[in-house]
């Protein structure tokens, strides 16, 4: 559109015409005038005696997170072995329910698009509005306290994660290897079994890695609301204003995470 | 026309109308007796793809019939429709063998049709069936790639477990679509070659959409030119002129074109 021609007959070539770049630099000012009303409203709304002192607050927080209280470590091997199992058994269960979820939700894959398409996406967004630590809540209420109600919460946020990736994955495969089986005479099952989910499982197993990962730091902070786990042991910890055993905690989760990633990290490498 | 010589694919006023509104297909009539490879040439967009998916019901017809073996396919059920397909082999441009399977994996799902569920799930397929692929692969040369994933072969190895899935079907008629589009000239004459040699080992018939004109009369003896869903040109290879060209492509300067198949035939002879 900004074409034009200099007095001497070249044609001349800008990006925008000087209209729409007038438009751009007053979004730009806009952007920035909102962006300085903002931290006004936010600094009057802000004690800043606090704010100034809290290096010093925090400081003396670590202060007294040292020495770490190592051998508080050994009665924490159970949690942290029970804080593993609850995201394992967790991811488990939402595999065996999202898996065929996702092939319900998928457009190419599901029975009935103007049925039964509508009620799986429902159940999977129902799952992924509601956080782990809030259907923990919910589920310690339903079922009490302990390790069941914390592999269920997992479970249960993760089955919107896994279904959702995993339909789009297989909306996504390649239709003419469907197409080729289909032309040989295949059934809508094998099908489905030998020209879809070889295509997906790829993206199966690194998205399946990948929510257990996540679980296992969803875990951790389960025990908060007493669905078991090391979490009960921080809580406890904190409450109790033991500083050193909280540092213990810390350490330990952070290892346990890394491990996760490490080991979530070489699975996917192996298996795509 | 005796008996004996009823066609193996007879097609009556096949029409397709994609729901786009587009004319794909306009009452297309077609014969093809038992053992003849058809060459389907025609611009891009001419409805030789359509055509060949509608004999195999991939893509509905909108009107018309298509009789293999005097059954008509355009009616039948569900059920019916697979047992029809088994006898369709198809080969396509891009190959489509499931590249995470392995290349025995894909010669054998063309027995998917004869083979229960659990049966294909276990990968349980009956002796003669290894055997078979075995054979089949022997005979285009990739024996020792058979535990190779298929996504490990070159375009040219692709395409022949391609042509081999579609034979173990057994089937009576291949449908192959643009078989060498994706591949270099030399790879795609081979692969022609193969196909022809293939059919008449095992009299079967198919129906070879093709670009490439001159590849089409090295290899069929005859041609049917498709020019806006409607058949322009049907005929022996050797019939096919610049004024038959003009009337499938339109109006361009073929003499080259032609000399080109013309040189090719005498190379063959010399």
């Amino acid at each position: 559109m900004p074409i034009s021609t200099a007095p001497d007959g070249t044609p001349l070539w800008r990006r925008r015409t000087p209209r729409a770049d007038l438009l751009v630099w007053f979004g730009w000012l806009c952007g920035v005038a909102l962006a300085v009303a903002c931290f006004q409203f936010i600094s009057e709304r802000t004690i800043w005696a606090f704010v100034w002192d809290a290096p010093q607050q925090g400081a003396d927080l670590v202060g007294r997170m040292f020495p770490p209280r190592w051998d508080y470590a050994n009665q924490l091997w159970k949690p942290l072995w029970d804080t593993i199992n609850i995201a394992t058994l967790g991811t488990a269960l939402a595999v065996a329910i999202g898996a065929p979820l996702a092939f319900l939700a998928a457009h190419n894959t599901t029975p009935s698009v103007a049925l039964v398409r509508p009620l799986a996406l429902v159940v999977i967004v129902a799952s992924r509005s509601i956080n782990s630590l809030i259907w923990a809540l919910v589920l310690v209420i339903i079922l009490g306290p302990g390790e069941l109600a914390g592999i269920l919460a997992i479970a249960l946020r993760s089955i919107g994660f896994i279904a959702k990736l995993l339909y789009e994955a297989i909306e996504e495969i390649d239709p003419t290897q469907v197409e080729a089986l289909t032309a040989t005479g295949a059934s809508g099952a094998q099908v489905l079994t030998w020209g879809i989910v070889p295509q997906v499982m790829p993206a199966f197993a690194g998205i399946t890695v990948f929510r257990w990962d996540i679980n296992i730091r969803e875990a951790t902070v389960l025990g908060l609301v007493g669905a078991g786990g090391i979490g009960m042991q921080l809580e406890a910890s904190i409450n109790t204003l033991a500083w050193p055993q909280v540092t213990v905690i810390f350490v330990l989760i952070l290892a346990t995470v890394l491990a996760s990633e490490w080991l979530s990290a070489r699975v996917r490498h192996r298996i795509i | 026309m005796t008996p004996d010589a009823r066609p193996l694919l007879a097609i009556r006023g096949l029409t397709k109308r994609y729901p786009t509104g587009d004319l794909a297909l306009d009452a297309v009539d077609l014969e093809v007796p038992p053992g003849q490879v058809m060459a389907l040439i025609g611009p891009s967009g001419a409805g030789k793809s359509t055509l060949i998916r509608c004999v195999n019901r991939l893509v509905e017809p909108t009107a018309g019939e298509v009789r293999l073996d005097g059954e008509e396919i355009t009616r039948l059920g569900r059920a019916a429709l697979r047992r029809a397909r088994r006898r369709m082999g198809m080969i396509f441009q891009e190959y489509a063998l499931v590249e995470r399977l392995s290349v025995m994996e894909n010669v054998l799902s063309g027995r998917l049709g004869y083979t229960g569920f659990w049966a294909a799930w276990f990968r349980r397929f009956p002796r003669r069936d290894i055997v078979q692929a075995f054979r089949l692969l022997d005979r285009v040369g990739l024996a020792h790639m058979a535990d190779k994933r298929a996504d490990a072969l070159s375009g040219g190895q692709r395409q022949r477990v391609g042509i081999l899935r579609a034979l173990m079907q057994d089937p009576a008629l291949l449908l192959v679509d643009e078989p060498t589009a994706s591949l270099d000239p030399k790879t795609s004459r081979q692969i022609m070659r193969l196909l022809v040699e293939l059919c008449e080992e095992r009299g079967l018939a198919a129906i070879v959409n093709i670009h490439d004109v001159a590849l089409a009369q090295e290899f069929a003896r005859r041609i049917v030119g498709l020019r806006q869903g409607r058949i322009v040109f049907d005929g022996p290879a050797e019939a096919l002129d610049a004024a038959a060209l003009t009337r499938i492509y339109g109006e361009e300067d073929w003499s080259r074109t032609i000399r080109r198949a013309e040189a090719a035939e005498e190379e063959e002879l010399a």
